[in-house]
C-alpha cells in the first residue's frame, strides 16, 4: 500500500459510470462554451447606429432629366438611378441573344425587377453601381453607337478596372468577366419620390 | 380631612400636569411640524412596470426634453423597449421633423443654454447611473421659493442649482422654513403656498413614473439583462453538479 | 523517461506520430499533465491559482471584442463605450464580463497570494516563483489602473491625476517624470492615448510572459501543499511522489468543479448586480471626464484602497507614497524575512498565526477605509491599522525565529 501510488484505486472502479459522467460533463460543458460563443459572434453583426443608418432612404427623382444618372446610397452601396429615354427601353430586347443573363435568372433582384427592363417602372432603373465582378463602378456610355465602345453599342454601362459591359437595363453582355447582371435593391415610389430598401413606401405601418 | 384633599389636589395635579405640557406641546406642534427628512425619501420605482415607464416617457418628452437631452437613447429604442405603438410614438413623443431612429435631442442650443441659465441642462442618458433615482426623486420634490435666486427658486437635494422649478405648475409653489443652529440653517419643512394642478400624491406619482422612465435609460438592457442572468446561472449550477458528480468519482482512487 | 515517450509517440502511426515526431506534444501532455504529480492534499486555498489562469482568459477574450468596438480618444472614448452598451449586439454583456473579471482577478490573486502566506509557498525553493508571481501582480496593478482610465469617465480621468502625481514625489525627477508620463502639461488625450496601447498591447504581452515564467517556475520545484512538506522526499520505484497524484485526471476534474462554483458567482454578479453597488462600477464614471470637478467622495477601486488608506495616513505627501511602496514592495521580501524551519502555519506556533491573522484583518480594515472619505476617525483608525501591517512584515524576522513550531509529519495529512 505505501508503495503504491496515492491514486491507484483500492476498490475496483466502475468504468460505466466514471464514462457516463465523463461524458455528461463535458457535453454540457461543450453545449456551455457553444452558448457562451453566442455573444462573441453576435456582437459582429451590424450594430444598431449601422442598422439605424442603413434605414431606407429617400430621393426625390422629380428633376432628373431623360437620359440622367444620379448617384445615391443606401446601406453603403452606391445605387444607380437613371432616367431612361423610352426609346432605349425599346431596344432592351434586341440585346437579348448577346447577354449572359437576359432573364435575371442568375441575378439578384427583387420579384419585380425580375423583367425585361429590370425595374418597376420602364422610365426609372434603381441599380446598385457595384460591378458584379470585383466591386469598381462601371462609367455610363447612354449614347448609342458610342466612338468608344463601337457602332454597334446599344448604351449602358462599361468597367473601368476590367472591361466588363452592361445594357441599359444593367444586364451583362458576353465576354465581360462579370458573372452576373448588376443587382436590384428593394425600392419603391411615393409620387416622384424614390424610396431606397423599402419594397413598399406606401403600405400603412 | 383637608389635609388630604389638598393631597388628592396636588397628586391629581401632579398627574394632569404632563399631559398638560404635552396638550399644549401638541398644539405648539400641531402648528409647527416636525422636521421633514427629504434624505431618506426613496424613489421605489419598478423599473419592470411598463405602464409607469409609458408614462414616465410622455412626462419627459412634455416636461424635460424642452432643455435636456437623452443623447444615447433612439426614439426607436424607447418605443421597442417600452411597447409604445408606432402611431402614439409619432404623435405624443416624437417631435416634429424628428425621425424614429434619430437619438433623443433637445431643442435648446446649449450654448444659449449656458448663457442664460448659467450652466447648460446636462444631457440626462446617465443621471440614474451616475447620482441615483434616490437623488433624482428628491431633486424633483424639493424646490422652494427663493428670491435671492436668479430662478426665483432653489433646492435642497442640489442647492443652488442653476435649473428653474419647471414643475411648479404641477407641483405647486412651495415655501422652506430654515431654523438657524449654529451657523448652519437647518431645514424645517415646507409650506405650500399656490396649489398646482396636481394633488401630492399625483405629483409624486409622476415624479416616480419620471424617475422610472430615467432609471430605464440609463441602462436600456436591464430588464434583459436579469432574465438572461435567470438562465445562464440555472445552466453553470447544472455544469457544477455534474463536474461535482465527476469529481467525486474520480477522487474515489485516492487514498 | 521523457525521451522514451517522446519516441514512443513519435512511432505511432498516421498523423498523431507525424506531429509528435516534428512537435513534443504528447511528451508535453505526459511531463505537464498525466504524468505530472501534485500533492493529494490540495484545500479550497488551491483553487485561486487556476481560477487566475480562466480569470486571465475571460479578460483577454472580452478585451479584445470590446476593443473592435471602443473608440480611443478624449472626445470619443465615453461615447464609444455607451455605444458598446446600448447598441452593439451583446455589447452591454462583453463590457460587464470585462469589468466584473478585473474585480474578479484580483479577489483571486489576494486569495492566492494568501495561500502562500499560509503554507509558506515562498520559502525555498519556491523564492523565484513568488517573485514572478509579485511581478505579476505589479504589472496586474498598472494594467487594472490603466484599463479603468480608458472609459474616460470623471473618475478615470481624476484616478490617473491622482495616481500619475504620486510619481511627483519621487525627488529631483518627480515633476518632469509626471509630465512624461502624461505626454502633456495636464491628463489629456495623449495620455489616454497610450494608456490605450499599453493596456491593450503591451501590458497583456508581459502578462502573458510573466504567467509562463510562473508556470514553468513551479513546474521545476513542484507545488508546495498545505502540511509544507516536500512530498518528492518519498517517492515509491516508479518514482512517483507516494503523496503525489497525477494532474490530469485528478486536478483538471477538481478545477473543473472550482470553476463551475467561481462562473456561477461571477455570473451572478454579472447579470444582477453588475455595478455591485458601486463597488465594481463606481457612480461617478457615468459622467464623463470634467478637468473642472473632481468627484466627491473619490477614492480608487477597492483592490487599491488598502495602499489608498496607506497613503493617505501620512499628512506629509512624499512619506505617505513612500510608505505606500514599501507596503506593497515588502511582499517581494517574504522569502527572505521568514526565518522559521517550518512553511505551513499548521504547524508553527501561535506568534506567527497572531501576526498574520492581524495582518489579514488590517489589510481587509485598511481596504474598507480606503473607500471612506479621507476625514477624522477614517483617518486615524487608517494610522491603527496599518501598524499591524507593516509590523507583519518588520518583525518578522524575529518572531518566525522564536516562534516555537510543532514536529512535521512523515506524510501529509489527507482524509479521502
Amino acid at each position: 500500500m505505501s508503495e503504491v501510488g496515492a491514486f491507484v484505486p483500492d476498490e475496483p472502479v466502475d468504468e460505466s459510470r466514471r464514462k457516463f459522467l465523463t461524458v455528461a460533463t463535458s457535453a454540457t460543458a461543450a453545449v456551455g462554451a457553444v452558448l457562451a460563443a453566442v455573444p462573441f459572434v453576435e456582437s459582429w453583426q451590424p450594430s444598431e447606429r449601422a442598422r439605424a443608418l442603413g434605414a431606407p432612404v429617400e430621393v426625390d427623382i422629380s428633376k432628373v432629366e431623360v437620359g440622367q444618372m444620379i448617384l445615391s446610397s443606401w446601406r453603403l452601396q452606391v445605387i444607380y438611378i437613371v432616367r431612361r429615354p423610352q426609346s432605349l427601353v425599346d431596344t432592351l430586347p434586341k440585346n437579348d441573344s448577346d447577354l449572359k443573363d437576359a432573364k435575371s435568372q442568375y441575378s439578384e433582384q427583387p420579384a419585380y425587377a425580375m423583367n425585361e427592363m429590370r425595374s418597376r417602372r420602364a422610365d426609372v432603373l434603381v441599380m446598385i453601381g457595384f460591378c458584379t465582378h470585383l466591386g469598381c463602378l462601371p462609367k455610363q456610355f447612354f449614347d448609342p453607337g458610342d466612338p468608344v465602345l463601337g457602332a454597334t453599342w446599344p448604351g449602358g454601362w462599361r468597367c473601368p478596372c476590367h472591361g466588363s459591359r452592361f445594357d441599359m437595363a444593367g444586364r451583362v453582355f458576353n465576354g465581360s468577366p462579370a458573372p452576373t447582371n448588376l443587382r436590384v435593391p428593394p425600392y419603391s415610389f411615393r409620387g416622384e419620390t424614390l424610396v431606397i430598401g423599402l419594397d413598399s413606401a406606401t403600405a400603412a405601418t | 380631612m383637608r389635609k388630604s384633599a389638598i393631597a388628592i389636589l396636588v397628586l391629581s395635579l401632579g398627574a394632569a400636569l404632563p399631559a398638560l405640557v404635552a396638550a399644549a406641546a401638541a398644539e405648539e406642534g400641531a402648528a409647527a411640524p416636525e422636521v421633514v427628512h427629504w434624505e431618506s425619501w426613496r424613489a421605489g420605482n419598478t423599473v419592470t412596470d411598463l405602464a409607469s415607464l409609458q408614462r414616465g416617457a410622455h412626462n419627459f418628452m412634455s416636461y424635460c426634453n424642452g432643455c435636456h437631452s437623452l443623447q444615447y437613447e433612439r426614439y426607436q429604442r424607447m418605443a421597442d423597449d417600452l411597447k409604445i405603438p408606432t402611431t402614439v410614438l409619432e404623435a405624443q413623443l416624437l417631435p416634429p421633423a424628428s425621425n424614429h431612429l434619430d437619438y433623443i435631442t433637445s431643442a435648446m442650443p446649449s450654448e444659449d443654454a449656458a448663457l442664460w441659465f448659467g450652466k447648460a441642462p446636462p444631457d440626462l442618458s446617465l443621471i440614474a447611473r451616475s447620482k441615483g433615482t434616490d437623488y433624482i426623486y428628491q431633486f424633483l420634490k424639493t424646490f422652494y421659493v427663493d428670491p435671492t435666486r436668479g430662478s426665483g427658486s432653489n433646492n435642497l437635494a442640489y442647492p443652488n442649482t442653476a435649473m428653474p422649478a419647471v414643475l411648479s405648475s404641477l407641483e405647486g409653489v412651495k415655501e422652506a422654513t430654515f431654523k438657524t443652529e449654529g451657523d448652519e440653517k437647518v431645514f424645517q419643512h415646507f409650506e405650500s403656498t399656490v396649489p398646482g394642478t396636481l394633488t401630492s400624491a399625483q405629483y409624486d406619482d409622476f415624479v416616480r413614473d419620471t424617475v422610472n422612465f430615467l432609471d430605464y435609460v440609463g441602462e436600456p438592457v436591464q430588464a434583459a439583462r436579469r432574465s438572461m442572468g435567470k438562465w445562464v446561472v440555472a445552466f453553470l449550477v447544472l455544469l457544477t453538479a455534474l463536474s461535482w458528480l465527476l469529481k467525486k468519482e474520480y477522487w474515489k482512487d485516492v487514498h | 523517461m521523457a525521451n522514451e515517450a517522446h519516441s514512443k509517440a513519435a512511432s505511432a502511426p498516421g498523423l498523431w506520430g507525424w506531429i509528435n515526431k516534428r512537435l513534443p506534444v504528447d511528451a508535453f501532455w505526459r511531463s505537464q499533465a498525466s504524468e505530472y504529480y501534485a500533492p493529494k492534499n490540495f484545500n479550497f486555498w488551491y483553487f485561486f491559482g487556476s481560477l487566475a489562469l480562466l480569470v486571465l482568459v475571460i479578460q483577454l477574450v472580452t478585451g479584445i471584442f470590446l476593443a473592435m468596438f471602443y473608440k480611443v480618444g478624449a472626445t470619443t472614448a465615453f461615447g464609444s463605450v455607451e455605444f458598446i452598451m446600448r447598441e452593439v449586439d451583446y455589447g452591454w454583456l462583453l463590457r460587464y464580463l470585462h469589468s466584473t473579471g478585473a474585480s474578479a482577478f484580483f479577489l483571486v490573486i489576494y486569495l492566492h497570494m494568501f495561500r502562500a502566506m499560509l503554507y509558506g509557498s515562498y520559502k525555498a525553493p519556491r523564492e523565484l516563483l513568488w517573485l514572478f508571481g509579485m511581478f505579476i501582480y505589479l504589472t496586474l496593478m498598472a494594467e487594472a489602473f490603466m484599463g479603468y482610465v480608458l472609459p474616460w469617465g470623471n473618475m478615470s480621468f481624476w484616478a490617473a491625476q491622482v495616481i500619475i502625481n504620486l510619481f511627483g514625489t519621487i525627488p529631483v525627477a518627480g515633476p518632469a517624470l509626471v509630465e512624461w508620463i502624461r505626454g502633456d502639461y495636464g491628463i489629456a488625450d495623449a495620455t489616454l492615448n497610450r494608456f490605450f496601447s499599453l493596456h491593450v498591447v503591451a501590458l497583456p504581452l508581459v502578462l502573458l510572459l510573466l504567467v509562463a515564467l510562473h508556470l514553468v517556475a513551479l513546474h521545476e520545484v513542484g507545488s508546495n501543499n498545505p502540511d509544507g512538506i516536500e512530498i518528492k522526499e518519498k517517492k515509491n520505484a516508479k518514482g512517483q511522489p507516494l503523496d503525489g497524484i497525477p494532474f490530469h485526471p485528478y486536478y483538471t476534474v477538481k478545477d473543473l468543479l472550482g470553476a463551475g462554483v467561481f462562473l456561477t458567482l461571477f455570473a451572478i454578479v454579472v447579470f444582477f448586480v453588475p455595478t455591485l453597488s458601486d463597488l465594481f462600477l463606481e457612480k461617478a464614471n457615468f459622467e464623463p471626464a470634467n478637468p473642472l470637478s473632481t468627484p466627491d467622495p473619490i477614492s480608487p477601486s477597492w483592490y487599491f484602497t488598502p495602499y489608498y488608506a496607506i497613503l493617505r495616513s501620512v499628512p506629509d505627501k512624499a512619506t505617505g507614497a513612500l510608505l505606500m511602496l514599501v507596503a506593497v514592495m515588502a511582499f517581494f521580501f517574504l522569502p527572505w524575512l521568514d526565518r522559521s524551519p517550518v512553511r505551513s502555519i499548521r504547524y508553527r506556533g501561535w506568534i506567527y498565526r497572531a501576526f498574520l491573522a492581524l495582518f489579514a484583518l488590517s489589510f481587509l480594515g485598511l481596504m474598507y477605509l480606503g473607500l471612506q472619505p479621507a476625514q477624522g476617525i477614517y483617518v486615524t483608525l487608517s494610522r491603527i491599522f496599518a501598524v499591524p501591517y507593516f509590523a507583519f512584515f518588520l518583525l518578522m524576522p524575529i518572531y518566525s525565529r522564536m516562534d516555537r513550531v510543532k514536529p512535521l509529519p512523515d506524510r501529509v495529512t489527507f482524509h479521502a
